[in-house]
């Protein structure tokens, strides 16, 4: 499988998503994005592309920390911005989550980084307003697929322009756009947790399960021939397990259908409807 | 004969006609000011593509007595004009629809025939099917028209050319997929390829008119094309922006490539006939 190749064409991935981030933004009268600037790769890139698509002078970049946040995320985060000469805003979400932390000494990291990525959510909406932006997200077609995401956290957005490139392809296309060294080389982490890196936690690379992913997704092969094709057959069970199982995150919740018209079933219509 | 065609590769509001009209008489202005003989706007120009629910809503019928066909017919006295928009029948079928215009009046409607129902398209579940591939006369000579899906397949484009067509019209509303490490998109590949194909095997002129724009994310990539009867690129529109692509077509051609490359006589359309009628009563 190791001469699968996932790599795109940067010029054309540029011009396209660039391209859509202005198209959606500007059509519904706005001229801003603003962006949660983790530190990491995906808003990262979602950043470089809003400046691309907009200007440095129509994009916003929060940093949200957290007490125990790693100074690195900061630091890295100020890099970019200093790069693209964008304005920032740093808001410490301590203050706003540390009561809620508080009332249950027994509480566990998977609810305390949900709590934290929610609160971010309510930061990012919020400044939205203040900056007259719209919010553009930074979940990358890895983590959408494998649900490693907090709903209604660091999913919510506004607009995607990076939800149908794999991580490895994400990664690309932030080398080619000049994204600093010190984001492109760190362990892809969420940060929420001391030590806490996304390999770690999901028990494989992006690089393995990208593969994986572009065969039984992309190219629509079934579980049986990904692993024909030379994928472990427990791995190949875990993944298609965590996809079907994720669902959920990906789609509005359903709506109990008793009247003639029901929304989003079949009361239809596009989003850019009369844009 | 020359005839200067001008494919134009608009974005569009989706649902918002008279926005889209607006436009479309912008550009008319251009392509008359550029002495263009034809000009032709893509597949649902008028209306924008992933209408859904907004299906009967912006419907027109292509007479006079409509108010957004009627602009449109005052215009084709300058030049001739092939226009996308939602067909609504007198028995309220809602079709895909291109139109031929020409000094004052309608020469022919196409109804799109195959309506792609997979992956990202739905067409099947909001419009009616389309039941006739015709060529038709007009100042040029013999033209036939397709929409999108419709040359996706081989057999409309081959019944306009056996109808007398030379001059095939392809609009379309094609979506961007498949970006890959090659030059171009997977789905863009494709229709130029198959574009070129036909040209080259029909001994015709072929052009194709595509949108630009995004919708929910979908995105048109334009990349106009006109291809001569001997299946060499004659012009191409720029990916992914609004532009106006000009080609001048010299009619004669067909004949100097139809000397020397006789497919079109010696087509055996009987066998065809014979062969088709034994493998379609054979179940």
């Amino acid at each position: 499988m190791a001469d699968l190749n996932l790599s795109i064409n940067i010029d054309l991935a540029r011009e396209i998503l660039a391209g859509f981030i202005k198209s959606e933004i500007t059509r519904v009268g706005m001229s801003r994005a603003i962006v949660n600037l983790s530190g990491g790769l995906d808003s990262a890139l979602s950043c470089v592309l809003a400046v691309e698509a907009l200007g440095a002078e129509n994009v916003m970049a929060l940093r949200l920390p957290y007490r125990a946040s790693s100074p690195d995320s900061l630091e890295h985060a100020q890099l970019l911005i200093d790069q693209l000469g964008i304005q920032s805003q740093t808001i410490e979400i301590t203050d706003m989550i540390e009561p809620l932390i508080k009332l249950d000494p027994e509480i566990s990291n998977i609810r305390k980084g949900n709590i934290m990525a929610r609160a971010r959510m309510i930061v990012l909406y919020d400044q939205s307003e203040v900056f007259k932006a719209l919010p553009v997200g930074t979940s990358n077609k890895t983590e959408i697929l494998l649900g490693y995401s907090t709903l209604y956290g660091d999913s919510a957005c506004a607009i995607n322009p990076i939800g149908d490139l794999y991580k490895t392809q994400a990664r690309q296309l932030s080398r080619a756009m000049n994204i600093p060294a010190p984001i492109m080389d760190k362990p892809p982490s969420a940060d929420l947790w001391a030590d806490q890196t996304d390999e770690k936690e999901l028990g494989f690379t992006y690089e393995e399960v990208d593969k994986l992913l572009y065969l039984l997704v992309d190219q629509r092969y079934s579980p049986q021939e990904a692993v024909e094709a030379g994928f472990d057959k427990k791995f190949v069970q875990t993944v298609t397990t965590r996809i079907r199982r994720n669902q959920f995150k990906r789609m509005q919740p359903p709506i109990a259908k008793i009247s003639n018209r029901t929304i989003g079933y079949d009361f239809l219509y596009l989003r850019d409807w009369g844009t | 004969m020359k005839l200067k065609l001008a494919l134009a590769q608009i974005n569009t509001k989706l649902g918002d006609v008279e926005a889209n009209l607006a436009k479309h008489l912008e550009y008319i202005q251009q392509a008359k000011a550029e002495k263009a003989n034809l000009l032709v706007f893509p597949e649902l120009s008028l209306t924008g593509y992933v209408l859904q629910d907004l299906v009967a809503s912006v419907a027109h019928k292509p007479t006079e007595d409509d108010p957004i066909f009627k602009q449109l017919l005052a215009a084709s006295h300058d030049l001739d004009l092939v226009v996308g928009f939602v067909d609504e029948d007198s028995r309220h079928r809602f079709y895909i629809a291109s139109a031929y215009l020409s000094g004052g009046k309608i020469l022919h409607v196409h109804h799109k025939v195959y309506l792609p129902t997979y992956g990202l398209f739905d067409e099947g579940r909001f419009f009616a099917w389309g039941d006739s591939v015709r060529a038709f006369d007009t100042r040029f000579g013999r033209i036939g028209m397709l929409i999108c899906e419709d040359f996706w397949h081989a057999s409309p484009p081959y019944l306009l050319w056996l109808d007398g067509a030379d001059i095939l019209i392809f609009s379309s509303a094609s979506p961007g997929r498949g970006l890959n490490d090659h030059e171009k998109l997977e789905s863009a590949r494709w229709v130029e390829r198959v574009n070129k194909a036909y040209a080259s095997m029909f001994t015709s002129f072929v052009t194709h008119a595509n949108r630009v724009g995004y919708e929910d994310g979908l995105h048109f990539w334009g990349g106009a094309t006109v291809f001569d009867p001997n299946g060499e690129e004659l012009a191409h529109g720029p990916y992914n922006e609004e532009a106006i692509t000009y080609a001048e077509l010299d009619l004669n051609q067909l004949r100097r490539t139809r000397a020397r490359l006789p497919l079109l006589r010696d087509e055996r359309t009987a066998l065809v006939q014979k062969e088709l009628d034994r493998i379609l009563s054979r179940g």
